[in-house]
């Protein structure tokens, strides 16, 4: 019997692309026991997911390649197992679920055949089969099962199909589940779900859990050890409380430092002439009504966030107040004039003074156009604001003001990273001298470090330009340490608005409290007391 | 499904509405109809006689009527070289054809899937790299230079198989040979890019994760996906062959719709012709609502 389930030794992948061969796991080590869950964490290439997919024998070759190190699951090399013997494994000793259940689940065939084909593929009778992946869909709570089997991917919530992957991975009860950012995608509510079934199945079949993710939260919540990657090196390794409680390396550190939902909450100024006043907004999308009568004041200068879960029409508000779509019903005043009923000819004018950042700014950004032509856009659009001669200087003093360079200016989107896009984006959104922006979910993309730095350039330009933010997030942390006041919304709907004091710490509604309680503290402490409290009430 | 069959059968009868008068159109608008269905040598008496039989005196919108009634009740004319109904002749002709269309396409889709799947599965490698160069020779050679030398190889040299006309099964092979060529070599290439894009999808990745061999991760799992764009390229080039292969058909001597059409269009038989145009689109409408209905039942995001 060998020591562990799974043993990582010395593994190193290399990939060969064009630009020359990158390195991206480095001689990392790290051991899984049966009923254990470990996570490994990290940022955006830091190589998290490498190693999981050197489990599973799916890295491309070329232009990947193994360099050394062994993969040993009860001993046995997965690396000099022959190819069908390798092929066996997959799916019956080790399964594994993945952050997008939507492009992970073939999109032509009915959930029923995608489970009963990874229990075939194995040797299971179609008949056994077909019994087994009705009972799989009922354990992990799909409604009306036996109608479900016969629908496709499309046709079920994000939930729900993260609970299909599930059901599907662990048809045959592997010893372990390796689980790639499994709830990244899903709202807080649903995440907690999610994360409370798996740790049930574990303790049903007493397999083991590597879970990969990018959030302290989830470490907290789910794990029993966990280790730390950055840029293909595991820096560090120990029990989540030991990690958490006192961390060795610098990365560490300052990645427990940069978790959001820390630092000391805004107070609010007493509200006095607001900027922006909303009105019964309604509008419907066919027959879903996406807003259902929003109203609520914004101050000069003032963060409002606005926080709900997919559906609650937070961006579908976001769209209508730039009148992106057009409203069916309610007034916005902004400054004395009705934003709703303008021409198109006064909006145009007033765009300048309206401005946007959107969730994924490699999206948002013209791949083809450097970053002083995508800055100075705007002018070129609105020549009044900027003489054309001056145009240099001031794209130099926004890159700067935004964290970046004015030797910047000529290159290219992509030549940056996710966080520097993003503050291009809103170098883009100051150039036209904006009182407000409508940030949609703006810094939800961004790893955790990036997150803060871009907040703290959010609420910098808050406090020294006087511009009002509309924040749009479903991460509450973030909106703990940003906002002034919170808007909660529901199926369209206002269902609690406060300050970011009242609304954290004395929630009104049921709703708000749900939504506080379903997110991941990343203190390992702090989050087994809202276990146990969770447990408690159920 | 059935409310999708509808709709986009009313589309196509929509398009075949238009087609119709276009026919018409053409047969009465581009010059004196007298002129273009008489031989040349035809006295202005016997064109006066032609125009008054035919009510071609009459005003457009009446003419186009009777077209109409005429269109709806079978009735495209006589040949006027062979003394029979139009529309039995072009039959006669189109089932040839449809036979020739059907056993090529067949063949290709078949042949061209598989190489193409394969190609894309090891992309980059010794058989991608020979099927690239194979597709696209076939798809830049022109077929009627191919149907000469084979005729010359294989009939003329090696004496294997007849040069033309019909009488044996030895006589399919080389029209079929000869059509095979080009849509084989499209069809490949779009079958290769489509699915490298579906083998690196993450629904692969996960059949892969589930231990799923490699026989059905490329043919069920990624095909299925691949094949919507390929649909589409199926239908145009079977669309061309069911137009007729006018100049395989007619180095061959087969008698399909495509040399009727150039035999009649040398006879100045305009009913014929006339009546091809509207047998052949007929066809391709009734095709085009298959690879409607190929599209729905491929994916479910269309049906629903």
């Amino acid at each position: 019997m060998a020591e562990h389930l799974l043993e990582v030794r010395n593994l190193s992948v290399e990939f060969h692309t064009a630009a020359g061969v990158v390195k991206a796991v480095r001689d990392i080590s790290y051991h899984l026991d049966r009923g254990e869950t470990l996570a490994i964490l990290g940022e955006s290439g830091s190589g998290k997911s490498v190693s999981s997919s050197a489990i599973m024998n799916l890295i491309d070759m070329p232009p990947g390649r193994i360099s050394s190190g062994e993969i040993l699951l009860d001993g046995v090399d997965l690396l000099k197992m022959p190819a069908h013997e390798r092929r066996a494994v997959n799916g019956r000793r080790i399964a594994m679920i993945f952050q997008d259940p939507l492009s992970h689940l073939n999109p032509v065939y009915t959930v029923g055949w995608q489970i009963r084909e990874a229990l075939t593929t194995h040797g299971t009778a179609a008949a056994t089969a077909r019994a087994e992946a009705l009972r799989l869909l009922t354990r992990v709570g799909i409604p009306e099962p036996e109608r479900s089997l016969d629908k496709y991917p499309h046709e079920f919530s994000g939930g729900q199909r993260q609970r299909v992957m599930i059901a599907m991975a662990l048809a045959l009860r592997p010893d372990l589940l390796i689980a790639d950012e499994p709830t990244t995608a899903l709202d807080v509510t649903v995440q907690a779900e999610v994360l409370a079934l798996l740790e049930e199945l574990q303790q049903e079949t007493g397999m083991a859990v590597l879970i990969i993710t990018h959030d302290l939260g989830v470490v907290a919540e789910i794990a029993d050890r966990v280790v730390v990657m950055e840029k293909g090196v595991l820096v560090e390794a120990g029990t989540v409380r030991e990690v958490y409680r006192n961390p060795q390396h610098p990365y560490t550190q300052k990645l427990i430092a940069a978790a959001p939902g820390k630092g000391a909450m805004h107070e609010p100024a007493a509200r006095t002439e607001p900027v922006l006043s909303v009105r019964d907004v309604r509008k419907r999308y066919g027959a879903f009504e996406a807003l259902k009568g929003v109203s609520f004041d914004l101050m000069p200068g003032e963060t409002m966030a606005v926080v709900g879960e997919s559906g609650s029409g937070k961006s579908t508000l976001a769209r209508v107040l730039l009148r992106l779509d057009e409203p069916d019903a309610g007034s916005a005043q902004w400054k004395g004039r009705d934003l709703f009923t303008l021409s198109p000819a006064e909006l145009y004018k007033l765009r300048r003074d309206l401005q946007m950042v959107f969730q994924d700014p490699t999206q948002s950004l013209n791949p083809r156009m450097t970053v002083y032509q995508l800055i100075s856009e705007a002018w070129l659009i609105h020549p009044d604001i900027l003489p054309r001669a001056k145009w240099r200087d001031r794209v130099a003093e926004l890159l700067v003001q935004v964290g970046l360079g004015p030797e910047h200016m000529g290159r290219y989107p992509h030549q940056f990273s996710g966080g520097q896009r993003q503050r291009i984006a809103i170098a883009r959104a100051l150039a036209l001298e904006p009182q407000l922006i409508i940030c949609d979910e703006a810094v939800s993309a961004l790893d955790v470090s990036v997150q803060a730095q871009v907040i703290a350039l959010l609420d910098r330009l808050r406090r020294e330009m006087g511009i009002a933010f509309i924040f749009i997030a479903h991460d509450l942390p973030v909106v703990r340490d940003f906002a002034d006041h919170v808007m909660v919304m529901q199926r369209g709907k206002v269902v609690e608005f406060g300050t970011v004091r009242d609304v954290f710490e004395a929630p009104r509604e049921g709703y708000t409290r749900a939504l506080l309680a379903a997110g991941l503290d990343p203190d390992p402490d702090v989050q087994a007391a809202h276990r146990a409290a969770r447990l408690k009430r159920a | 499904m059935l409310s999708f069959i509808r709709k986009r059968a009313v589309a196509s009868l929509i398009s075949l509405v238009g087609l119709i008068v276009m026919v018409f159109f053409l047969s009465r608008l581009t010059g004196d109809p007298a002129a273009l269905f008489l031989p040349v040598e035809a006295s202005a008496e016997m064109k006066d006689q032609f125009r008054e039989l035919h009510g071609l005196n009459d005003p457009l919108l009446v003419q186009f009527g009777r077209y109409v009634g005429d269109v709806l009740t079978g009735d495209l004319g006589e040949s006027l070289r062979k003394a029979r109904p139009a529309l039995d002749v072009v039959l006669e002709a189109f089932v040839w054809t449809l036979w020739l269309a059907i056993i090529t396409m067949t063949l290709v889709t078949g042949a061209a899937i598989v190489v193409g799947s394969l190609a894309a599965f090891r992309a980059g490698g010794f058989f991608d790299r020979l099927s690239s160069i194979i597709s696209l020779l076939g798809a830049s050679v022109p077929d009627f230079w191919i149907a000469i030398v084979a005729i010359v190889v294989f009939s003329v040299n090696l004496g294997w198989l007849p040069t033309s006309g019909t009488g044996s099964l030895l006589h399919w092979i080389l029209p079929i040979c000869v059509l095979f060529i080009r849509p084989f070599g499209i069809i490949v290439q779009v079958v290769r890019g489509s699915m490298i894009g579906a083998l690196s999808s993450a629904y692969v990745k996960t059949a892969r994760a589930k231990g799923v061999r490699s026989g059905p991760i490329i043919f069920v799992h990624a095909l299925r996906n691949a094949m919507l764009p390929v649909i589409t390229v199926i239908g145009d080039q079977a669309a061309s062959l069911l137009n007729g292969a006018v100049i395989v058909e007619t180095i061959f001597g087969f008698p399909g719709v495509g040399k009727l059409m150039i035999d009649s269009i040398l006879q100045r038989d305009f009913n014929v012709v006339l009546a091809a145009i509207l047998v052949t689109a007929l066809a391709i409408f009734l095709m085009n609502l298959l690879i409607d209905l190929a599209y729905a039942l491929l994916d479910p995001r269309i049906r629903h």
